[in-house]
C-alpha cells in the first residue's frame, strides 16, 4: 500500500509494512443469560424480565472477539453499536471491557429486526466502516435477520453464518457454513458478516479492560422513524412432555421395539 | 396476488426441506385462493424441476445463468425480488436453511416486507390478520408474530411442516433477469461438501453424545449407531469446546437448534442451554448412567446405564432388528 495516497490518520505501520487502519463496527444485542428460564407476563404478550440477567448475545461476543483480534497491534479500531434503551448500557460497557474502543447506543427499544437494522445502517452510512460484524442470530428472538438487512440497506455484500474470517485490510476471506460443508468466499471492499462459533474464541474481559471500559466513549444517538412491519402478538411455551418410559439397561432391544412399533420413528 | 417459493438446489437437486417449503407455500396459496409459482436459480434439469409440481407448484421460473452457478446472497436476493414483482407475489416462502437465512432478510428489505424466520406452522388468517408461529428463545418458547406489511416473507424451519403431495403439472419457464455486477462482489472460491454425511440441520434422526463419552477416541460407537440408523451425529457444547467434535455438530442454545423426528442423547446431562436446542425434537431418547440427569425430565424414552455397555448392545439389537 502506498503511504502517499493516505491521510496521516488513515494508516499505521506494523512490522515495517504500511496498513490502512481498519474500522470495524460490531452490532451487539442485549439478551437474557443462557441459563434463563423463559416466562411471560401480561397474558403471555411480554417476556418476563423480572430477575433476569442480561448479557452480550453470545454470538455477538464471538464477532466482537474476532474484530478485536483483527485490529490487534493498532491495526484498526472497533466500535460496538446497540439499539436499546438506557438499560442496555451495562451490556455495552461489558463489550467495551472485552476490548472495543468506543460504543454507540441508538436510543430506542428495538421493535423488530427491520427497525434495528435500519438504525444501524443509518449510523453506518454517515461513518465510514470497512467491515460490519454481527452474531449469527440473537438468542432471544432468534432472528438471523439483522446482518443481511443491514447489508441490503447499505447495498453491500452480506455473508451469513461464518466460521472463519481473515482480512488483509482490503480483501477478506471468509468461510461460510452450509448444510454438510462450507464455502470459501472472497470479498473486496465493504461487507457485513454474521459470525458463528469457530470465528473466534470469546474473549473474557480482564481487570484492565473492566477499569478502562468506564471511561471509553459511549455516544447516544436518537433513532430514526421507519414503518413497523412485524409485531409479536403472543408467546407460547412448548407443551410439557409426558413421563419418560424407562427401558432396562440390559435390554436395549426393547428400546428398538418401542421406537419402531410405538413411536414409529425408525 | 400469488405465492412465490424459492427452491434452493444443491448440485442440481432439491432436498426434502425444499419440498416441505413448496408444500407449505401451496397450503398458503390454497388458503388465499391463488396460485403457487416456484423460482429456481442455478443449473437444474427439467426432470428435477418437474418434481416441484408434485407438491403443488403450477409454474416454475427457471433461472439458469453461469454467473449465478454459486450462491451469492446479494444477486440471488435481487433475482427472487424481481420474480416476486413480476409474479405480483404477496407471500414469499423460503427454507430457513443457511442460505435462506441470508436471503430472506435482503428480500424483505427490497420489498419492504415483514419477515418471519423460523416459522413452524401455517399462517393464521383470522380477522384479516396474518400471524405466523415461530421458534423463539432458542426453542424455549414460540412467538406468534403478526406481519402488517402488504408483502410477507416466511422462512420455514426444516422438518416442521412435512411434505404434502398435491400433483400438478408444473409449467417451466425460463426467467432471465439482469444481474448487476455490484451484486456479485462476494466471490465463492470453493465449495466443500461432505457427500457421505447426513447434514445435521436437515436430519430426521440424530445421535448425539456428550462428556459422558470421556474422549474423542470413543466416538466410534456413536458413529456406528448413527450410520446404522441413517442418522446425523451431534454433540453437546463441552464436547465441541474441547474440540472432541467440530463446532457444526454442537446443538444447543449457542450452537444450532434442531427438530428431528428422533434425538438420541448419550452421556449428556441436559443443561438448560442444551435442552433449548433440541426440545422441539419429536421423540427424545436419553441414555445416561445418572438417573437424576435433568435430560430424563424431557425424554420420551430412557435407559439408565453406562453408555459403554448400553450402546454396543443397542448396536447389536439394531443390527438384529434390521436383519
Amino acid at each position: 500500500m502506498q503511504k502517499d495516497n493516505l491521510k496521516p490518520y488513515d494508516f499505521m505501520t506494523f512490522n515495517n509494512q504500511i496498513y490502512k487502519s481498519m474500522k470495524i463496527l460490531v452490532c451487539i444485542s442485549n439478551v437474557p443469560d443462557t441459563t434463563t428460564k423463559i416466562t411471560f407476563t401480561n397474558d403471555n404478550t411480554q417476556f418476563n424480565t423480572s430477575g433476569v440477567q442480561f448479557i452480550v448475545n453470545p454470538y455477538d461476543e464471538i464477532a466482537l472477539s474476532r474484530a478485536i483480534e483483527l485490529c490487534e497491534g493498532g491495526k484498526g479500531t472497533v466500535t460496538v453499536i446497540n439499539v436499546g434503551e438506557v438499560a442496555t448500557e451495562p451490556t455495552i460497557r461489558k463489550a467495551l471491557a472485552i476490548g472495543a474502543d468506543d460504543a454507540v447506543r441508538i436510543n430506542a427499544a428495538p421493535r423488530d429486526a427491520y427497525f434495528t437494522a435500519y438504525q444501524i445502517a443509518e449510523y453506518a452510512k454517515s461513518n465510514d466502516f470497512d467491515m460490519i460484524l454481527c452474531g449469527r442470530e440473537s438468542i432471544d428472538y432468534n432472528g438471523s435477520q439483522v446482518a443481511a438487512m443491514i447489508g441490503e440497506f447499505l447495498d453491500i455484500p452480506s455473508i451469513s453464518i461464518i466460521k472463519k474470517l481473515d482480512s488483509d485490510g482490503s480483501t477478506a476471506t471468509v468461510e461460510r457454513e452450509i448444510e454438510g460443508g462450507k464455502e470459501i468466499i472472497s470479498v473486496t471492499g465493504k461487507f457485513i458478516a454474521s459470525c458463528a462459533e469457530g470465528t473466534a474464541e470469546p474473549k473474557i474481559p480482564n481487570m484492565r479492560g473492566i477499569m478502562s471500559a468506564r471511561t471509553k466513549p459511549l455516544q447516544v444517538v436518537e433513532a430514526k422513524e421507519i414503518a413497523q412491519l412485524s409485531k409479536v402478538q403472543q408467546f407460547e411455551t412448548p407443551p410439557p412432555r409426558g413421563a419418560v418410559k424407562l427401558v432396562p439397561a440390559e435390554d436395549p432391544a426393547k428400546l428398538i421395539d418401542l421406537l419402531h412399533q410405538e413411536a414409529k420413528v425408525i | 396476488m400469488s405465492v412465490l417459493v424459492y427452491v434452493e438446489q444443491v448440485d442440481g437437486k432439491f432436498k426434502k426441506s425444499v419440498f416441505e417449503a413448496v408444500s407449505y407455500a401451496k397450503a398458503i396459496a390454497d388458503k388465499q385462493s391463488t396460485n403457487l409459482t416456484a423460482i429456481s436459480i442455478g443449473n437444474v434439469g427439467e426432470n428435477e424441476l418437474k418434481e416441484l409440481g408434485k407438491y403443488g407448484a403450477s409454474r416454475v421460473l427457471n433461472v439458469s445463468n453461469d454467473q449465478l452457478k454459486n450462491f451469492v446472497n446479494q444477486a440471488y436476493a435481487s433475482v427472487i425480488a424481481e420474480a416476486a414483482k413480476k409474479e405480483n407475489a404477496d407471500v414469499i416462502v423460503l427454507s430457513n436453511s443457511f442460505s435462506g437465512k441470508g436471503l430472506a432478510p435482503r428480500i424483505a428489505v427490497k420489498l419492504e416486507a415483514g419477515l418471519v424466520d423460523g416459522a413452524v406452522e401455517l399462517p393464521q388468517l383470522d380477522g384479516g390478520k396474518f400471524q405466523v408461529k415461530k421458534t423463539a428463545f432458542s426453542g424455549k418458547a414460540f412467538a406468534i408474530t403478526e406481519l402488517t406489511s402488504a408483502i410477507k416473507v416466511i422462512a420455514l424451519n426444516p422438518n416442521a411442516f412435512g411434505t404434502k403431495e398435491n400433483a400438478t403439472d408444473a409449467a417451466i419457464e425460463a426467467f432471465s433477469p439482469e444481474v448487476k455486477s455490484t451484486d456479485l462482489a462476494a466471490i465463492v472460491k470453493e465449495v466443500i461438501r461432505a457427500t457421505n454425511k447426513i447434514s445435521l440441520p436437515d436430519a430426521e434422526l440424530v445421535v448425539s453424545a456428550g462428556r459422558g463419552l470421556k474422549g474423542p477416541e470413543n466416538w466410534g460407537m456413536i458413529e456406528e449407531l448413527a450410520s446404522l440408523l441413517g442418522a446425523a451425529t451431534a454433540c453437546s457444547k463441552p464436547v465441541s469446546d474441547a474440540d472432541w467434535r467440530p463446532h457444526e455438530e454442537h446443538v444447543g442454545q449457542t450452537g444450532i437448534a434442531i427438530s428431528p423426528n428422533l434425538y438420541i442423547a448419550i452421556g449428556i446431562s441436559g443443561a438448560i442451554q442444551h435442552l433449548a436446542g433440541v426440545s422441539s425434537s419429536k421423540v427424545i431418547v436419553v441414555i445416561n448412567k445418572d438417573p437424576e440427569a435433568p435430560f430424563f425430565k424431557v425424554a420420551d424414552y430412557g435407559i439408565v446405564g453406562d453408555a459403554f455397555e448400553v450402546v454396543p448392545k443397542l448396536i447389536e439389537a439394531l443390527k438384529a432388528h434390521k436383519g
